[in-house]
């Protein structure tokens, strides 16, 4: 160890390249030793918690958007799917929970589809068409409810929204096991595989047998079908509908939370464990922003610079 | 590029459809209702898309050049509020401060896009969500009203020059001006090249970086102009405007017939889409019978049609 020969790296080169493709660990320690630090009543039990439970819808939304991501596409329209999703849920409240869930993750799932339908069978850029989807789909939402907030008392959706099992808050355990299973379907099955190669390069893809456009509208499918069980989720918690504010800009965080994990945007990687330690990562952000009376303004502006940053990074090493 | 006889007529044909388009719109409208064709609609119609008409603009140039900008919404919102701030020192330093302030933001994209090599999207979608943020921590409130000599600004911003509101002939000087930097300079064909194969722009010696910065520098001025063209007809400033203007603005350009790919597309398709865009919403609103939620889904589902259209073209040209 002492007797290294020169020629070889140095320990701190050998630190590096442990820590290559992991930097976002590395990130998470620093702001986690920051915050302990600075933020008064940071590391206690009870604040862990109320972080993980924040950050459910993002770590939902990111994981759909990722495998989308994965793809070399982006969907813009998963805050707009999570309006729709609440002003359903409230709709369907009277036929019992298992209606709601139904005709969310429908709602959310027939968006993804029409999203995916119109990329895959027209070839239109991912951009155009979910940037549309996501006015007319707010726009249909706040018909559907007159743009009113719908207020309900149910037994069965107060479990949902702040129940717990074992100890922990339901939605972060029904939250962990959806990652769970998407990134174990990304990493290992066929369809991981095709996602990835449809994303790293679509000709060599086609040629080698996979098929392309299935694979892709069900990566948009699924990406709304989980925005509509964030949908679901955001609407059992607050206790009430919101056609208008529910996941908006919730895109951006989504997507920061991928590319912070790992996943390019230019397609070709899906890091699915990687998008929900980038939602943690953006969630102990904000909050160490407003437990430190920085304004929501000024967290926007840092925010935006921190995905620049990653973004900026992923294209130097490429 | 578009010199080749084939182009320019293909070209030619998508912006006769898209006047038919217009004639379609503005026949429905002279229908449903007798005062849509009178002076006094038009004119207004005219007044009130004079911002879209230049964030338009500035789009089918980003366009053309192969991206996007969505901090165009953004950018029109801070500058308002730069431009009442600014006012009492004379409209003239308002709005050079406006246009300026505009060019400056579009340089940042530009500098993200060219030089960092950002993709388009992103590069904008950060901006404006960033700059959404900055308008609120600098200015604090949300409508930020003229004081000082607001009935002078407001004499300008509803004025008429000839006969025709004040913005009609700004707005007119704009569109030739446009015209002729696409068409007939260097600086034009480069962004057509650029948007129509990086690869072979850079083999004819086009600066493909200098020309995506001025690209979005551009875009962004003509927000800025924009912002300060809304401040002086609203008598106000106000930060959260604009949001979702960039899609009637992309939604715009793509109705003239530019091709959301790049490398095709012009000037005089973009002035007709943002009428069918003016007087379609025009149409709903004197209308009454569409609320506007339901206007929130026809401007969405509009943008979905087109970029559809313009997809089943493009797969049916390369077959």
């Amino acid at each position: 160890m002492t007797a290294a020969p020169t020629s070889g790296p140095s320990l701190t080169g050998r630190l590096l390249s442990l820590l290559r493709g992991r930097e976002i660990l590395l990130a998470l320690a620093v702001v986690i030793l920051l915050n302990a630090i600075f933020t008064p009543n940071f590391a206690t039990w009870r604040n862990v918690e109320i972080t993980l439970i924040q950050m459910v819808f993002v770590a939902l939304v990111a994981t759909g958007m990722t495998l989308v991501i994965a793809t070399g596409g982006i969907d813009l329209s998963v805050g707009a799917v999570m309006g729709l999703a609440s002003v359903v849920a409230v709709a369907l409240l009277p036929y019992g929970i298992f209606a709601v869930t139904l005709g969310c993750l429908t709602a959310g799932l027939a968006v993804g589809l029409f999203n995916g339908v119109l990329i895959v069978g027209f070839g239109v850029q991912p951009l155009l068409v979910t940037l549309g989807s996501l006015i007319w789909v707010r726009g249909l939402a706040q018909y559907l409810s007159g743009g009113r907030k719908e207020y309900f008392e149910d037994a069965a959706m107060r479990f949902l929204g702040t129940g717990r099992l074992w100890g922990l808050p339901l939605q972060v355990i029904i939250a962990a096991l959806v990652v769970l299973v998407v990134a174990i379907v990304a990493a290992h099955t066929v369809f991981g595989r095709r996602l990835v190669a449809v994303g790293g390069n679509p000709a060599a893809a086609r040629l080698a047998g996979v098929p392309a456009g299935r694979t892709v509208l069900v990566a948009y499918a699924l990406c709304g079908l989980l925005a509509g069980l964030a949908g679901l989720f955001i609407t059992a918690r607050v206790g009430s509908s919101d056609p208008t504010n529910f996941g908006v800009l919730i895109e951006l965080d989504a997507i920061a939370a991928a590319v912070v994990g790992g996943t390019v945007l230019a397609g070709g990687r899906a890091r699915v464990m990687g998008a929900a330690v980038g939602a943690l990562l953006l969630q102990l952000t904000t909050a160490a922003m407003i437990m430190n009376n920085i304004g929501f303004a000024v967290a926007l502006v840092l925010k935006a610079a921190l995905i620049l940053c990653v973004v900026a990074l992923q294209r130097g090493r490429a | 590029m578009t010199t080749s006889p084939a182009t320019r007529l293909r070209l030619d044909a998508r912006l006769v459809a898209a006047v038919v388009a217009l004639i379609l719109v503005l026949m429905i409208g002279a229908w449903r209702n007798p005062e849509f064709l009178g002076s006094e609609n038009i004119l207004n119609v005219l007044r009130q898309n004079a911002v879209l008409t230049l964030l338009a603009v500035g789009m089918t140039f980003v366009i053309i050049s192969g991206g996007i900008d969505l901090s165009v919404g953004s950018i029109l919102a801070f500058t308002s509020v730069v431009t009442v701030k600014l006012a009492p020192e004379g409209l003239p330093v308002a709005a050079a401060a406006a246009v300026l302030t505009g060019l400056g933001l579009g340089m940042v994209n530009g500098l993200l896009v060219a030089r960092l090599r950002i993709a388009p999207f992103i590069a904008t979608l950060v901006t404006l969500l960033a700059l959404r943020g900055l308008t609120l921590a600098v200015f604090g409130e949300e409508t930020v009203a003229l004081t000082e000599g607001r009935s002078e600004v407001l004499a300008f911003g509803r004025g008429f020059v000839l006969g025709l509101p004040v913005q009609v002939p700004i707005i007119g000087v704009v569109l030739l001006a446009a015209w002729v930097v696409l068409t007939q300079t260097r600086f034009g064909r480069a962004v057509y090249a650029v948007g129509g194969s990086e690869e072979s722009a850079r083999l004819l010696g086009i600066d493909v970086a200098a020309t995506r910065f001025a690209v979005y520098g551009l875009s962004g001025a003509l927000a800025g102009l924009a912002g300060f063209l809304f401040a002086v007809r609203i008598g106000a400033g106000i930060t959260n405007y604009g949001l979702g203007l960039e899609l009637d603005a992309i939604t715009a350009v793509a109705l003239g017939g530019t091709l959301l790919s790049g490398g095709v597309g012009g000037v005089a398709g973009t002035a007709v889409g943002v009428l069918i865009v003016g007087f379609l919403f025009n149409l709903f609103n004197l209308d009454a019978t569409l609320d506007t939620f339901l206007q929130k889904v026809v401007r969405g589902g509009l943008l979905t049609v087109v970029v559809v259209m313009q997809g089943t073209i493009l797969a049916r040209r390369r077959r």
